[in-house]
């Protein structure tokens, strides 16, 4: 029998291990080894619009960088706060139809309302999910599923904000330019703030909330209100991305409640790379334009992102992204035992 | 006395429905969103076996049960016994794997107002001067039974204590040679077939279509909060509290409502006691 085994050993390239260092500004090999993903993703993302062949698929960037938006959302609360929100149709929602209500009631322009309303939703939505934010367990998403779900009730039985029908008439972006970039812009101002914010004083504190609640508490501090904080930005981000959505389809109604706002965001961050905020943005690049090409299955299309959702979390967690730092950064190869 | 009348009717029916969760959750300590897609589906199946295949009513029914069995306890098996302990994990699957049937019955064509299981005794008598059809005054029959049973059966059975154990301390159970992953099987598969049983018994009283999937799901998960997670006596209780509350306001204000009673009830029971009314768990550990 052979008893000689064989494993895999990881290693840390040697560039990776110099560019830690204060060192990586000196040569121009390490800057751009630093540097290189990162350029990539950002003028990937600012030349999209004008690689898409048609108004139509430049119309499909724009909904890419909404899930991106809440998809990053999701993964701030679910894996640095551990918060796993199951409801990211409610952010749409209540950005979207505070948007609406703005520029149809009061006629802000666009971009007057969209801040507002995204300032404004994130302080309503929280409000929405505070009673459970002092709470362990499973509480936040059982809470963050059902709001989606009774706002359409209540829409529907009080009649208000247009009801069945929805509100029409709202103003568009300025032109089609301004409303891609406009949302580009925000997904990376976005993505790199969060990036950000989470090696912050405060996002240690938000990690510990995670880990280990009790010793955040005995440091002195309200877990109540850190909890609150995330639950402010990401929801933000969540009501920005509404805001978004009703000035590009001229339309608020209650299908912004929908499902697909609430799935695919988890979905992507499931498949991009739980815990890597690039990851969720990668994840929504490949889910949205195959669930355009889809549409015509319809429902089938959730059951479809549901399914993959299972598989990756049961059998590939790691995701995408975090694939590619490994691959990047470190080197392997085969070693006796 | 109709409210009454027709509170009780629900508050039994809330029971039911609620009752599989709160095994499932009280066992495994796994959140199984998944509970109101295996409500309908259920429905789906005793439907097809009874209309498609031409099958007697209870044998399909009887089948149906069986079938639901099976298919929670390959989903624990083949799923969420992988994700156990990962928080995060567990919810986002069970929740997956719900919305996957749920929408799958919906791209199947099961949707609209063609689909009825009929009522399992036709009829209607009189209670005072209040009608009441007969199926539903079997729905409180049922409901007693299925609480008295499954009290029984944690008490006097084998299996029933195992899991009981495992219920209040998981470790001292291994410890005592019970198998937590078998029994956490056998809890996933009991909680799909009360689901199911619930389907059966609640369906006919309206036409099957999978938005019932969600409501069901909150339904449950709201008096499973009231009650206190983890319960199944609080949340017997708690159905009572919720089921009079929905009929009453229904009375005053209309249907669409119902679902909001819910919702305010969790809300409520979060501020106010957040272990529930009987919650299990010792609410130092779920207020941080």
């Amino acid at each position: 029998m052979n008893t000689e085994q064989r494993r895999k050993e990881r290693i840390d390239r040697g560039i990776k291990v110099r560019t830690d260092g204060l060192y990586a500004v000196m040569s121009w090999r390490e800057l751009s080894y630093l540097t290189l993903p990162r350029i990539v993703l950002i003028v990937g993302l600012l030349i999209l619009p004008f690689v898409m062949p048609s108004m139509y698929w430049q119309r499909v960037i724009s909904i890419v960088c909404i899930y991106a938006l809440l998809a990053v959302s999701f993964d701030l609360l679910a894996h640095f706060v551990g918060l796993v929100s199951l409801g990211g149709a409610l952010f749409i929602g209540v950005g979207g139809y505070l948007s609406a209500i703005m520029n149809t009631s009061l006629g802000f322009p666009p971009l007057l309302a969209i801040p507002i309303a995204t300032i404004a939703g994130a302080g309503i939505c929280t409000l929405l999910l505070l009673p459970c934010l002092p709470l362990r367990g499973v509480y936040f998403a059982i809470v963050s599923l059902m709001y989606p779900l009774a706002m359409t009730r209540v829409i529907e039985a009080l009649d208000i904000l247009g009801g069945t029908d929805g509100i029409m008439g709202i103003d568009s972006f300025p032109n089609r330019w301004v409303e891609q970039y406009f949302v580009i812009l925000m997904v990376l101002l976005f993505l790199f703030g969060v990036r950000r914010l989470v090696n912050l004083d405060i996002g240690l504190v938000l990690r510990a909330v995670k880990d280990n609640d009790q010793a955040v508490r005995a440091s002195g501090m309200s877990i109540t209100l850190y909890k609150a904080v995330a639950v402010f930005i990401s929801s933000a981000m969540g009501c920005l991305g509404g805001a978004c959505i009703v000035h590009i389809y001229m339309w608020s109604g209650m299908s912004l409640f929908a499902l697909d706002f609430s799935i695919i965001p988890i979905a992507a961050t499931v498949i991009g790379g739980a815990g890597t905020l690039v990851g969720p943005v990668l994840g929504c690049l490949i889910l949205v334009p195959v669930s355009e090409l889809l549409r015509e299955f319809g429902t089938l299309r959730i059951v479809f992102y549901s399914l993959i959702l299972v598989g990756f979390i049961v059998f590939r967690s790691e995701g995408i992204m975090v694939y590619g730092q490994r691959k990047y950064h470190q080197i392997e190869r085969w070693v006796k035992v | 006395m109709d409210i009454l009348i027709y509170g009780t009717v629900n508050s039994i029916a809330l029971a039911l429905m609620a009752l599989g969760f709160a095994l499932v959750y009280g066992i495994s300590r796994v959140p199984n969103f998944a509970h109101g897609a295996l409500y309908v589906i259920t429905g789906f199946i005793a439907w097809s076996l009874l209309r498609g295949l031409g099958l007697n009513y209870l044998l399909s029914i009887v089948l149906a049960i069986i079938a639901i069995g099976v298919v929670g306890a390959l989903i624990y098996q083949f799923v969420l016994i992988r994700v156990r302990g990962m928080a995060i994990s567990e919810i986002i699957a069970s929740y997956a794997i719900g919305l996957a049937i749920l929408e799958g019955l919906r791209w199947g064509g099961f949707k609209g107002t063609t689909y009825t299981l009929p009522v399992f005794i036709e009829g209607s008598i009189n209670i005072g001067d209040i009608p009441v059809d007969l199926h539903r005054l079997l729905v409180i029959a049922i409901g007693i039974a299925v609480v008295a049973f499954l009290w029984l059966f944690t008490h006097y059975t084998r299996i029933g204590l195992a899991l009981r154990g495992m219920a209040q301390d998981e470790r001292a159970a291994l410890m005592l040679g019970i198998d937590s992953d078998i029994m956490a099987v056998v809890a996933m598969a009991s909680g799909a077939m009360l689901a199911g049983l619930a389907g059966i018994v609640l369906l006919p009283l309206g036409n099957i279509v999978v938005e019932k999937g969600y409501d069901v799901l909150i339904q449950a998960i709201a008096v499973c909060i009231v009650g206190g997670l983890g319960s199944w006596m609080g949340a017997v209780l708690a159905a009572f509290l919720i089921g009079f509350a929905q009929i009453l306001t229904v009375v005053y204000l209309g249907t669409h409502f119902q679902m909001v009673v819910a919702l305010l009830a969790i809300i409520l029971t979060l501020i106010l006691r957040p272990s529930g009314l009987f919650g299990m768990q010792k609410e130092l550990e779920e207020r941080v």
